[in-house]
Formats: C-alpha cells, sequence, structure tokens
C-alpha cells in the first residue's frame, strides 16, 4: 500500500489560494486505508474549505485511469467548471487524475512510501520498488528499504544492540533482523553471500511497462 | 585472505613482516589551510608507520582527504591511508579519485561506509551509497587486481594500492560482524583496521573471532586529549563508551588550573591507561598493531610508545 499523510494546512491553503472553484477527489483505496484521502476526510476538507469547493466525487483508485473515466463520468460538467482539482491520493493518483481531466491537479497529502500496515494508522516502509528483489536471500527482510544506507553487504560500523545510527538508535538495524531471519532458517550461508553492485539503469531505463 | 597481492606500501610490508606497527591519525577539517595537519604529521612521523587522512569523519563537510594524502606523503615523507566513504561517492567518483590517487602516489585506501549524513552538519544532504562499502572492496579489487572498472572498462596504467577495511570490535551482536568481515576479506582486503576499543576483554574475543580470515588487524585506540574530548566521545561515537573509571579520572585532571600540569596529568591517566592495553594486545593476541587516533594529540607518541615497549 502507498502511504500516505496530509498536508500541512498552512501549506495547503497557500496551495488553493489562487483558486476560486475547487473540486475535491478522493480514493477509495490506499488513502481510504490510511484515513488520509477517505470518504470522511474529502467530507472535512469540503467543510474546511467550504467557499472555495463546488463538488467532490470518490474515485476507487484514482491511479487508474479506467476507474477515472467510470467514477468521473457523471461529473464532468462540475468538473470543467472548476478551477482546479484537488487530489487527495498519493503522487500517482494526482498525475493520473490530471491525465483524465486535463485540469490543474494540486496535492493535498504527501506520499511517504510504500508499506506495511501495522495496525490503523501505523504503518513502516518495506519497499523501494528497486526492481531487484532480493528478499529470497535476505529472509524476508528488504535491505534496500530497511537499512538506512541501502546496504546489500551489510551491516555497518552503525549498529548498536541491533539498532540502527540512523534515528537514535529507535530503529531496528535491516542487517541484524536479516541475521536473526536467516539464523532462524538456518541459511546463514546467504547472509556471507557477497552481493554485487545493483545496476540503476534497469531502474532507470524502466519508467513504463507493456505486458 | 583469498586474494594475496603485491605489497604496494610500507605499511603491508610491515605487516606482512610480522612487525608490531603504529600507525596515525590525521583529520583535515573545515579549513582551506593545512598547516595544522603539517605539524601533526611532522610531530607523529617518528613513531608511526603511516598515517590515516579522514574522509568527512561523522559526516561533517570538511576539506577532502586526497590534499592532505598527497602532501603530507609529499612534505612530510609520511606515507597515508586515504580514506575514502562510500557515502560521498558514486562509483564513478570512486573510480576517479581512485584513479587520481594512483597518480598522485598513494598506496593504502581504507574504504569505509560513513557515518550516516543526518549525523553530521549539513543534515538535509542526500547520501550517495550507490555502492557499499564490500562492493567498493570488490571495485578496489577489479581496479588493481585486474586493471578495469567495475563495468570492465579498461584503465590505462597500473592501480598498485593496499586495501583496508574497518570494523567494529563492540558491535552487539557481533556475529553478523564477523560474517561480514569474513565476507570483505574474501574480496581482497590486505589490512583491517578496528572503531576504537577500550575494552580488552571485548577486543581479545574480536581478534580471537578475526584470526581464521589471516588478514592482519591494527587494533583501534583513541587516548583522550581532554576531558571534554573523551566526554563527547562517550556521549556521540555509535557504541562506543569511554570506561567510567578512565572518564572520572580525566574530569578530575580536568580541574587543576595549572595548564602544564593538567596536561602532565591528561598524558599519565593516557599512559596507565593504554600502554598496559597495548602491552597485553601484543602479548596476548596475533593482533598487527595499534592504530592511534591521536588527533592533534601526538605527544602522547613518546611516552606512550616508550611505555609499550
Amino acid at each position: 500500500m502507498i502511504i500516505t499523510k496530509q498536508k500541512d494546512e498552512k501549506e495547503l491553503t497557500e496551495m488553493l489560494q489562487p483558486f476560486k472553484k475547487i473540486f475535491i477527489i478522493g480514493c477509495g483505496s490506499c488513502a481510504t486505508s490510511c484515513q488520509t484521502g477517505g470518504e470522511k476526510q474529502v467530507a472535512e476538507m469540503k467543510e474546511k474549505y467550504r467557499d472555495k469547493v463546488i463538488g467532490t466525487a470518490m474515485v476507487d483508485e484514482p491511479c487508474d485511469l479506467r476507474l477515472n473515466r467510470r467514477d468521473l463520468k457523471e461529473h464532468k460538467v462540475t468538473i470543467k467548471e472548476a478551477d482546479a482539482v484537488l487530489v487527495m491520493s498519493c503522487g500517482s493518483g494526482v498525475q493520473t487524475v490530471g491525465d483524465y481531466t486535463n485540469k490543474i491537479v494540486l496535492p493535498a497529502l504527501e506520499s511517504l512510501f510504500i508499506g506495511e500496515t501495522e495496525r490503523l494508522g501505523h504503518f513502516t516502509e518495506t519497499c523501494q520498488a528497486c526492481g531487484e528483489c532480493v528478499l529470497d536471500e535476505t529472509g524476508g527482510v528488504c535491505p534496500v528499504t530497511k537499512c538506512s544506507k541501502g546496504l546489500l553487504n551489510g551491516p555497518c560500523g552503525g549498529q548498536v544492540k541491533g539498532k540502527c545510527e540512523v534515528g537514535k538508535y529507535e530503529n531496528d538495524c535491516a542487517w541484524v533482523n536479516i541475521w536473526k531471519r536467516l539464523k532462524e532458517q538456518n541459511r546463514l550461508e546467504l547472509f556471507t553471500t557477497f552481493r554485487p553492485p545493483r545496476d540503476y539503469s534497469k531502474k532507470t531505463l524502466t519508467t513504463k511497462v507493456e505486458f | 585472505m583469498n586474494i594475496q597481492r603485491p605489497a604496494y606500501s610500507k605499511l603491508v610490508k610491515e605487516l606482512r613482516s610480522g612487525k608490531f606497527v603504529l600507525t596515525g591519525e590525521l583529520e583535515p577539517e573545515k579549513v582551506t589551510g593545512l598547516e595544522e595537519i603539517m605539524t601533526s604529521a611532522r610531530a607523529m612521523k617518528p613513531y608511526v608507520i603511516a598515517a590515516n587522512v579522514t574522509d568527512n569523519p561523522l559526516a561533517f563537510a570538511y576539506m577532502n582527504s586526497l590534499v592532505p594524502s598527497y602532501l603530507v606523503e609529499k612534505e612530510v615523507g609520511l606515507e597515508t591511508v586515504y580514506q575514502m566513504t562510500i557515502r560521498d561517492r558514486n562509483r564513478l567518483a570512486l573510480v576517479s579519485d581512485v584513479l587520481a590517487a594512483s597518480h598522485l602516489g598513494i598506496k593504502n585506501v581504507l574504504a569505509i561506509s560513513g557515518d550516516h549524513t543526518v549525523l553530521g552538519d549539513n543534515k538535509g544532504a542526500k547520501s550517495v551509497y550507490d555502492l557499499d562499502s564490500a562492493q567498493f572492496v570488490y571495485l578496489l579489487h577489479k581496479m588493481i587486481d585486474e586493471g578495469v572498472d567495475l563495468a570492465g572498462n579498461e584503465i590505462h596504467g597500473k592501480v598498485g594500492l593496499n586495501v583496508g577495511i574497518a570494523a567494529n570490535p563492540n558491535a552487539d551482536p557481533l556475529e553478523p560482524e564477523i560474517l561480514k568481515i569474513g565476507r570483505k576479506t574474501k574480496l581482497g582486503a590486505d589490512f583491517i583496521q578496528t572503531q576504537t576499543v577500550f575494552d580488552i576483554d571485548t577486543t581479545k574475543a574480536f581478534l580471537k573471532e578475526v584470526e581464521k580470515f589471516n588478514c592482519p588487524v591494527l587494533v583501534g585506540i583513541f587516548p583522550l586529549k581532554s576531558y571534554g574530548i573523551a566526554d563527547f566521545f562517550d556521549k556521540n561515537i555509535p557504541g562506543v563508551h569511554v570506561p567510567p573509571e578512565l572518564l572520572e579520572k580525566m574530569k578530575k585532571a580536568k580541574d587543576e588550573t595549572n595548564k602544564e600540569k593538567k596536561y602532565r596529568l591528561y598524558d599519565d591517566v593516557n599512559i596507565e591507561f593504554f600502554a598496559p592495553f597495548i602491552k597485553e594486545i601484543r602479548k596476548t593476541t596475533k593482533a598487527s598493531g595499534i592504530h592511534v587516533m591521536a588527533v592533534l594529540y601526538e605527544r602522547i607518541l613518546e611516552p606512550l610508545l616508550k611505555e609499550m615497549n
């Protein structure tokens, strides 16, 4: 899931300031789960900027062009009338809504990371979509994401009692966790395997896929 | 060690000859002049076989380490260990700097990760970490032993360097650290240099564990120039704590009002702690020497060496 948080209110107010008529679009997927862009938050946003808001709509997944077409069909006229569309989803949703509506799109949220939901409102970053997954070798713990240096051959000298020097020793050292998992699984030979440098050109050149 | 390369540097020649050696440390700071570094280098030259030149330690943006490494060798005649972090350079910049170091006659590189930028004095900086330190050792192996870069592009001319890696005997848990060192020595490390240690039992246990890698180890110590430095070190260096009794003795010395007397007291406290420490390492372990991180505290080297012998 893409984890989001609401933008700072002052920043949002400044962003909306030049526009008189705003249409709000919420996300029925990740931002609903994050409680940042679901129906309730869309209603709250409408109330907060009631002088400007001329309409609202929910799109099941604003990052899907087909669902924009389906869910925004009945709002076409109102959206056309708006000066800008405020999208309460991740950056991917904002851009897709822009592609569909051809309007000025404004992000209401900050996209934080791809993450795991521990419980309501508690999320942890788990994946950076690096395009070269090594989870089979690292006991299901991602070093690219969870090691603050993204090391493929850790740990570094910055771990103390299994905690990372980044974040004042509150976060786990990913490589100590990888070592623990592989040890439990009796697969420590994978820990000592040297992982060669990543080929970043693969990621750079992969901006579009067609299956 | 699986890759046996020639001893290009004096340091590695000495390490391989079985001598117990001392190395020192120089720290270029946020300066445009090198007078202080040169003075320190001259002061430590009679006592050390080589000096590390640090590379933006604790992620503070300082003068680069290559220029002082070169100038210390040229003007003082003291061999240097050019520290290179992968925090600030991608693989292109690493290759560039290694080629430049080769041209300048540098013979030792210490390949390290470097403290994260969020610990430094420009916290908003983007860390690079294109490679990790093991992959950097692999890159150095490619450049030195095969004459190519990571992509296999040929290097015109010889890269004649020896490679050091860092290790942390204080790591807790220690096992992943030991496994990591094993992984790195296989890739072509000529020596291991440890993080600062104060605890003799921790150090001995670590040295025992790394014996199997058959790679010379320099044990890092940090003589404490003043109480202020001791206190900063205790609070800010990951995983390293100054023993409370040593910190207490430094604190007592700090209260001496006569400057000369105070310095002597500081020296006495250090010698009383480190001389038996070094003797014990030398007598009971297979360590190849001591890396003395006495930055701007070179006057401790002579009495320490005297006591040590």
